[in-house]
């Protein structure tokens, strides 16, 4: 039985991939292409807003493989945000004929599908389908720049570390599968707890219960079983600890975390700037959203497994990135860099179940909730800063640091749009909605008793100010010489981009209890 | 009244940025309007007051509205007679710094920004000392960073980049700490409000987490204080800052990190913090002597006074960490005396720069000759500094050493000699300062000065009040000390249990 409202989503996103691709081959006009993908992206959101959760469907004897619940509605949202700015970026590019119109609105598109999906997908496979969907045609994307040899460089960088990283989590997926005989993530959790493939009428009555699904208007499901799966067979024990391992290891190439982080720079880098934008954010919340769902609904017995896993990945990836970026001259390796730092981050939240304290009902909700929000507000600022990056540049790439000196003074307004995005990205104020997503990291950390991971986060905070600092700085510096660049003008649809995302980052800096209480909705236990 | 604080000044930075630059000097004075309703505001608040019968805390007046419930946090003021003094002479200095802002800019240029700036550190400062949030606290403790890394590095000396990213990463650090701190606290005692926190909430936490939680306050205020070996950002911050930002920065900012520690550290860990005193005296007692044998060696004049900071605000710990209320009403006063007339001793050096171009004390002599005005304001301000009694530093200073006495033991009373000898280190390097400065023959760049050593109109007003509150407080301490006893007490009583 197929529910077409829970999917509604869903075909609001493929829809506006197909418009786009036919809008340029009828009309030819890239800003009809334009319009059209942005009014897609725009209507996906609303979309994602409006059906209301949860609403299943693929459901089968083994549980339902397609849930659109509030988790899947934030992750949604900010994967069609991120599109529709990303899409509203591209103008320049387009413009001045760098990039084919049809096809980069149409694989931003495509890309767009498989983030709404993934949110609300409940079995290994839809799952992996839904995250080839959002990366795949972002290998092409990467490659748009017409005579960029480094844009072809980066789409092969990609394409190979993204087959490996998909090799590694289909492996661990397939050995789960193995372990368990299922793939649904609820039955995966209620197969680790206990014993054997088949699990118990009663095991399955516990299944049920365990999952993100939030009964609308109560607080009633109940916690994910927190024992370690010790009633598993030795060997099989093993396996699962592998596997989860696999997983996870796999799906961290989706947030950059290191070490499968390497491919970040240089992708950013030689990719349009619009595209960057959109893997450094839609690209890596789908990332986010995955590793949740594996972990917290599928790999809830594995906890103790998956905790001191997640916790090494976040203080590497955090610690890396930081000291990496530090050295960075090309903006958009700085921003690059910064954005595998700012993964270390969204993952900290989930270190706490390295310890047996992290892992009670209380401190999961906090860690879930807190890595959520962070990556929320990360992707708001992020598109702020790389908006305002092509506010700067025009069609241009991301260029060096220097080449920014001045901007301050001829473009007064979009500097400091640019000044706000930095200020949150370090956790600043006047960026508030930075400084509170560092807070809920913080907060969440020590409510689930992992003091040190907080001061980790802590210092790597100071450490990562130092470049923010210096990237604003560099719009503040005079130019060098009398020869200055003419600055090219803001094209409209990117000036309508710096706004709304602008105005979206001072609301929920003054009001972050917004984004609090909607990822607070969505993971109740 | 508690909002109106915060509020005109922010609407006041906000509207002086937006201005054009041909209204520059509109959006200065647009800016000083704002301070000074600012401080009439803020002097207002001891008028209304309304304490609660009980309680450790009770402020006169308190707002308390919900704003991130997700994060603890409320909007949650309040003013009492802890803070009272600090968030006046905060009003006061900020007042002072803008309408000076008015009649000169530091290198010409974007006055009506630096103003603007200097009104959204005053936010900072003003909601740190009035917060009765914890969390409320750690924000407005940041917000004061980046406007004041903008000031110097924008307005500053040659070195001023260098000198930014320094202050900018040391005091981020500390705030990073405070943060740490702030939801250990948080997650330790289950309340973020400082009013029940201070009433015994704090002290229901575990003697690990009280522990951990004051040593990570503690080294978060210790950074801004500064206190020695934390101290080194502060000379570099103040040599480069433009005047207003060296007055800002010694007069006030330096005091969040004192308040935070007698308000939140040791309100909120009491335990704790009778542990911990004596390392905290003693760490003083080091900043004390170390301050003042850099300065004996030093040779720049905004540098000689930074480190001077590091020897007062040395007293101001040692007061503190005596943990009596003799000690904590002399770290009180002391912080206000500081904040008087270290403020105008960087007002004094800015012009004594900007006019011989140089802050060389080698290169620099025989001021009372050619501006005998400057040199007479000076020589007035480094007495009052290195605690003539009459004047304000006598008081804070000496009631540090004699609370340190009292407090008995060789450890306290050897830390109240060494701050005694401390104290007359400082007698010995203002005197060379001055010596140095307003004595002997003329120098070269001094002697050039001509017309341009009379003191202009707009430095005989900025200047004028802080002379004369150093004198005021310096003859009647009351005004501090009355104001602050009660709270002061009841806090004492609580550590002393």
């Amino acid at each position: 039985m197929i529910d077409h409202v829970a999917l509604a989503p869903a075909y609001a996103a493929a829809g506006t991939a197909l418009l786009a691709f036919l809008t340029d081959l009828i009309v030819g006009r890239r800003g009809a292409v334009l319009t059209v993908t942005a009014l897609g992206a725009a209507a996906t959101v609303a979309a994602a807003l409006w059906v209301p959760g949860p609403r299943t469907s693929f459901c089968g004897a083994a549980g339902c493989s397609y849930v659109w619940d509030d988790f899947a509605a934030v992750v949604g949202v900010t994967v069609a945000v991120a599109a529709f700015v990303a899409v509203l970026l591209c103008a320049p590019l387009l413009r001045a004929g760098v990039a084919p119109s049809g096809e980069l609105c149409f694989l931003i598109g495509a890309a767009m599908t498989g983030g709404v999906v993934l949110g609300a997908s409940r079995d290994l496979i839809t799952l992996i389908v839904a995250i080839e969907t959002l990366t795949l045609p972002l290998y092409a994307a990467v490659a748009l720049r017409r005579r960029e040899l480094a844009s072809a460089q980066a789409a092969v960088t990609f394409f190979t570390v993204s087959v490996v990283s998909t090799a590694v989590t289909l492996l661990g997926a397939a050995l789960l599968y193995a372990v368990t005989g299922t793939v649904h993530l609820n039955r995966l959790a209620a197969a680790l707890t206990g014993g054997d493939a088949g699990p118990t009428q009663e095991q399955l009555q516990a299944a049920a219960r365990v999952r993100l699904l939030a009964e609308a208007g109560t607080t009633e499901v109940v916690a994910v079983p927190a024992q370690p799966a010790a009633s598993l067979p030795p060997g099989m024990a093993a396996l699962a600890a592998a596997a989860v391992a696999l997983v996870l290891v796999g799906l961290a190439f989706k947030v950059a975390a290191v070490p499968l982080h390497a491919w970040a720079p240089a992708t950013y880098d030689g990719a349009p700037l619009p595209v960057a934008a959109f893997l450094s954010t839609a690209s890596k919340a789908g990332g986010v959203a995955a590793i949740l769902l594996v972990v917290v609904v599928g790999l809830g017995p594995q906890l103790a497994v998956a905790g001191p896993i997640l916790a090494a990945l976040a203080v590497v990836t955090m610690t890396v990135g930081n000291l990496v970026a530090l050295r960075q001259q090309r903006m958009v390796r700085l921003l690059a860099w910064s954005s595998i730092a700012q993964a270390g981050y969204i993952l900290a939240p989930l270190g706490v179940f390295a310890l047996a304290d992290g892992r009670s009902p209380d401190a999961l909700r906090g860690a879930v909730m807190a890595s959520l929000a962070y990556a929320v507000l990360f992707v708001l600022l992020e598109l702020g800063a790389f908006a305002a990056v092509v506010a700067l540049r025009g069609a241009a790439d991301g260029g060096d640091l220097d080449d920014y000196r001045g901007a301050a003074r001829r473009r007064p307004f979009v500097a400091g749009a640019f000044v706000l995005a930095m200020a949150g990205l370090a956790g600043l104020p006047p960026g508030l909605a930075g400084l509170f997503a560092k807070v809920t990291v913080v907060r969440s950390l020590l409510e689930g008793a992992s003091g040190w991971l907080a001061l980790v986060v802590a210092l790597n905070a100071v450490v990562g100010a130092a470049y923010y600092v210096r990237a604003s700085l560099a719009l503040f510096r005079s130019p060098e010489g009398a020869d200055e660049a003419p600055w090219p003008r803001v094209a409209w649809p990117v000036a309508v981009a710096l706004v709304l995302v602008t105005i979206g980052a001072v609301v929920v800096g003054f009001a972050p209890q917004l984004v609090l209480s909607a990822v607070d909705l969505v993971i109740v236990g | 009244m508690l909002n109106v604080v915060l509020l005109v000044p922010a609407l006041g930075a906000l509207v002086a940025a937006l201005l054009p630059a041909r209204l520059d000097r509109a959006g200065r004075i647009v800016a000083t309007v704002a301070a000074a309703v600012t401080f009439v505001a803020a002097a207002l608040l001891a008028v209304d007051r309304h304490p609660p019968r009980f309680g450790v805390l009770r402020p006169w007046q308190e707002v308390n509205v919900a704003w991130v419930p997700s994060l603890d946090l409320s909007w949650h003021l309040g003013v009492d007679g802890i803070s009272y003094p600090l968030v006046v002479l905060t009003a006061l200095l900020t007042l002072l710094c803008a309408g000076f802002t008015v009649a000169r800019v530091p290198g010409g240029r974007h006055g009506r920004h630096l103003a603007a700036l200097l009104l959204v550190i005053e936010v900072g400062i003003l909601g740190t000392f009035l917060a009765l949030d914890l969390v409320l606290f750690f924000v407005f403790f940041e917000v004061v960073l980046l406007p004041m890394f903008a000031v110097i590095a924008i307005w500053g000396g040659p070195e001023r980049r260098h000198a930014a990213r320094k202050f900018v990463l040391y005091t981020l650090l500390g705030s990073v700490l405070l943060l740490v701190g702030v939801f250990t606290v948080v997650a330790g005692a289950g309340t973020a409000d400082l009013v029940t926190l201070s009433d015994g909430a704090g002290a229901t936490m575990t003697y690990g987490t009280q522990l951990a939680a004051f040593v990570l306050l503690a080294i978060a205020f210790a950074v801004k204080s500064p206190l020695w070996p934390l101290h080194t950002w502060l000379p570099d911050a103040h040599t480069e800052a433009p005047t207003v930002g060296s007055v800002i920065l010694a007069g006030v900012l330096l005091k969040m990190g004192t308040y935070g520690l007698i308000r939140v550290a040791v309100g909120v860990a009491p335990d704790a913090a009778r542990e911990v005193a004596p390392a905290l005296g003693v760490l003083a007692v080091a900043a004390i002597i170390v301050g003042s044998l850099v300065c004996l060696a030093q040779t720049e004049l905004k540098r000689l006074i930074a480190y001077s900071s590091v020897g007062h605000m040395g007293f101001v710990l040692l007061g503190v960490a005596t943990l009596s209320p003799a000690g904590i009403r002399a770290a009180l006063i002391a912080n206000i005396a500081h904040g008087v007339i270290t403020g105008l001793l960087f007002f004094l050096a800015g012009a004594v720069k900007d006019r011989a171009h140089t802050g060389d004390l080698t290169a620099l002599g025989g001021l009372r000759e050619t501006a005998p005005g400057l040199s007479g304001l000076l020589g007035f301000a480094a007495i009052a500094s290195l605690g003539l009694p009459g004047l304000a530093g006598f008081w804070g200073e000496a009631f540090a050493v004699v609370a340190a006495v009292q407090r008995g033991g060789p450890l306290w009373t050897t830390l109240g000699v060494l701050g005694a000898v401390g104290g007359a280190l400082t007698a010995a390097y203002f005197l060379r300062l001055l010596r140095r400065v307003t004595h002997g023959p003329a120098a070269p760049s001094v002697a050039a000065l001509g017309e341009r050593g009379r003191l202009t109109g707009a430095e005989l007003w900025a200047w004028a009040p802080l002379a004369a509150l150093a004198l005021v407080l310096g003859l009647a301490p009351a005004l501090v000390v009355a104001v602050a006893d009660a709270p002061v007490t009841a806090l004492t009583e609580v550590v002393s249990e």
